[in-house]
């Protein structure tokens, strides 16, 4: 039978079907970190279970960790107490933890692949929606909440029904200025926040085979923006080349043994989905975002749509422009920003950061502008250093800070204050999720770094030479 | 037995008539810092609920004495965002058992069905007229029976059906949760893991 590329992966992890129910889903990697993970351990002291193979899941500390000074106690006793109860489960239950000041610390999006945890074909959760990021490897993975953490830890297995298939392909290539990011916001603002719901999604077609394995990542991280429950892409050579070497990649004749097989992983021709979705690549711009949801984003050229003209209630989509402060039939072009964020799992890694750098190189930050810039692991952040790019912001007067999440979520001290603007890379735009208050612009690193030389918003093209 | 059953609930019901509502609004980042399941009622809908100086906002819907009951009717696309299992727990602690929308993010329909809150799916025309009967008396009730799959109004007696799978239904019954399952196949699931390499 005519396989696709998830089904090739799902099957071959069920453990056993139920009739009108779920399957029983075999968990290959299970990644955690210390917001979702401290109830699910409680469950197990309680259930008195044992955690059943330690050494498939990996702990790592990014949401509430501090970005400055990070070699200092955390001052927070809330946040103090979370990271505190992760190393001590993770010890407890002998589970490899990279914590505060490890040098493989960092958000567990990106850490993940960046030592080969992940892996083409396998299955891999986290309890965060964005585990999603690891798709780009050919792998099916998702985000659970913490009853399934539970379940995991205790039986490396979590129950759930066999999602529907969407191929969304694009062909073509993108042009000058276009981003992995601005490719993503431009599926989510078609789809809506959620129209893949319900759905597993493949990435296909040539703009996606161009794409770097950081780019890959970026789109695939924001499939849950959409609503998917994960979206993954064919491993090719270049996935291969990625992994190779990493400390949890497979060495010698393992290695082998898992070429054979990850050289299997992708959609057979004449397999069906159950949606397909075509675009075309010159038809994107750069995107940014102008309401409270990643669906609410358009060309960075184009202007505010009106209530009358979106799908979904006019009530929900004027509340929304109100929290923001903008009215419908605006351009985006010329407004003014107060903050820029670079990081987190979406666009914390180091292609990022060079994007964000060739557009600041010998300029200067704008006056009005705080701009906070958070690699998404200490592997990113030497990078940075060893790359030379640290010269360049800091002479742009940019100041670097250390890894974690940060003011994607704000869960520590890196709040955007109420009613300010900031252009974020991250992945949400919600109300409040930067701060109570704050109001976000979900852009790629190209139109951020544009707004905080300018000080508001300005498409990235008329900056790069 | 992992949480309490559900079989079947009549109760007057809060109504949310917005959409997209994000699990950022049902229980926001900074109120995830606990390390135990205790409390998360009081911050659901935190910054919808309260101004800044904590006190009350007096037109959102969950301080307006005029609807209470165990059963929580929102709009389209409920519980979309971050897979905070917190904000079910929320939903739970302050104390719904039932949360009735005409379509529900994946991952929060899920974590609402793993701690026992009952996610009912209806028409987007029979939500409509949930919420006009709400407003127009909020004493009209409505009955959500899980053995029939049933969800009635009581202002005119429409019901409709509504989808779950046998296996979460059977569970939703008997108050049972998956790691009870799991443990029992547990040797079906040792068996597997050696022919799958790490
Ligand atoms: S960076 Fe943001 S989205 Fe990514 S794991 Fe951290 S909090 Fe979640």
């Amino acid at each position: 039978m005519k396989q696709t590329l998830f089904d090739k992966v799902w099957d071959s992890h069920v453990v056993k079907s139920i009739n009108n129910g779920p399957d029983v889903l075999f968990i290959d990697r299970h990644m955690i970190h210390e917001v979702t993970s401290p109830v699910a351990f409680l469950g197990l002291k309680n259930r008195k279970l044992p955690v059943l193979y330690p050494e498939r899941t990996f702990a790592t500390a990014d949401h509430n960790t501090p970005t400055l000074n990070q070699h200092l106690p955390v001052a927070d006793p809330l946040s103090r107490n979370q990271l505190k109860a992760l190393e001590e489960n993770a010890t407890a239950h002998g589970i490899s933890y990279w914590g505060l000041g490890h040098k493989k610390n960092g958000i567990v999006h990106v850490v993940g692949p960046e030592y080969g945890i992940t892996q083409p074909g396998a299955t891999i959760v986290c309890g965060d929606s964005h585990t999603s990021t690891h798709g780009a490897f050919g792998a099916i993975a998702f985000g659970i909440g913490t009853s399934e953490v539970e379940m995991v830890l205790a039986t490396q297995c979590i129950m759930q029904p066999k999602p529907k298939k969407m191929r969304i392909s694009i062909n073509g290539s993108l042009n000058h200025g276009v981003t992995p990011k601005d490719v993503a916001l431009f599926i989510i603002s078609k789809l809506t926040t959620s129209g893949a719901t319900g759905y597993f999604v493949e990435y296909a077609g040539e703009v996606f085979e161009q794409l770097s394995m950081e780019g890959r990542m970026t789109v695939c991280n924001l499939s849950i923006e959409m609503g998917a429950r994960g979206g993954m892409i064919a491993p090719d050579e270049k996935t291969f080349e990625y992994i190779k070497g990493r400390e949890f990649t497979p060495q010698g004749s393992n290695w082998d043994k898992a070429m054979a097989y990850w050289k299997t992983l992708y959609t057979d021709e004449g397999a069906t989905f159950d949606k397909e979705l075509t675009f075309d690549g010159a038809e994107i711009d750069p995107m940014i975002t102008f309401g409270t949801n990643p669906g609410m984003g358009m060309s960075i050229t184009k202007v505010i749509p009106t209530a009358a003209s979106v799908e979904g209630g006019a009530a929900t989509y004027k509340k929304s422009l109100d929290y923001m402060g903008y009215n419908e039939g605006e351009s985006m072009i010329g407004k003014p920003i107060d903050f820029v964020f670079i990081g987190s799992c979406t666009n914390g890694r180091i292609e990022d950061f060079r994007a964000f750098a060739s557009i600041v190189k010998g300029k200067k930050r704008a006056k009005n502008v705080t701009a906070w810039l958070v690699p998404g692991s200490h592997k990113v952040l030497a990078s940075i250093k060893e790359e030379g790019l640290l010269e360049i912001f800091e002479a742009a007067e940019f100041e670097l800070r250390e890894p974690g999440c940060s003011a994607c979520l704000a869960m520590n001290d890196d709040k955007i204050p109420a009613g300010k603007y900031a252009v974020s890379t991250s992945n949400r735009n919600f109300e409040g999720r930067q701060g109570p208050g704050s109001r976000t612009l979900l852009a790629s690193p190209l139109v951020a770094a544009a707004a905080a030389i300018t000080g508001k918003i300005t498409d990235p093209r008329t900056l790069i030479q | 037995m992992a949480y309490d059953s559900f079989s079947i609930l009549t109760s007057t019901a809060v109504p949310l008539p917005i959409e997209n509502v994000d699990t950022d609004q049902i229980i926001p980042a900074r109120f995830l810092k606990a390390t135990e399941r205790v409390g998360f009622g009081d911050n659901l809908f935190r910054d919808w609920r309260y101004n800044q100086d904590d006190s009350p906002k007096a037109d959102f819907v969950l301080n307006d004495a005029t609807y209470q009951g165990k059963i929580f009717v929102c709009g389209h696309n409920f519980g979309s965002g971050s897979s905070r299992e917190h904000a079910a727990w929320a939903v739970y602690d302050y104390g719904f058992r039932c949360v009735v929308s005409s379509f529900f993010a994946d991952i929060f329909r899920n974590n609402c069905l793993n701690i026992g809150v009952l996610p009912v799916q209806v028409s987007t025309e029979f939500l409509a007229e949930i919420f006009e009967a709400i407003q127009d008396d909020p004493s009209t009730q409505l009955t959500v029976d899980l053995h029939k799959q049933s969800i009635v109004l009581s202002s005119n007696g429409k019901s409709e059906f509504f989808d779950i799978n046998d296996y979460k239904k059977d569970n939703m019954l008997n108050g049972y949760d998956d790691i009870d399952y799991l443990s029992n196949i547990k040797s079906e699931i040792e068996g597997f893991a050696l022919n799958t390499p790490l």
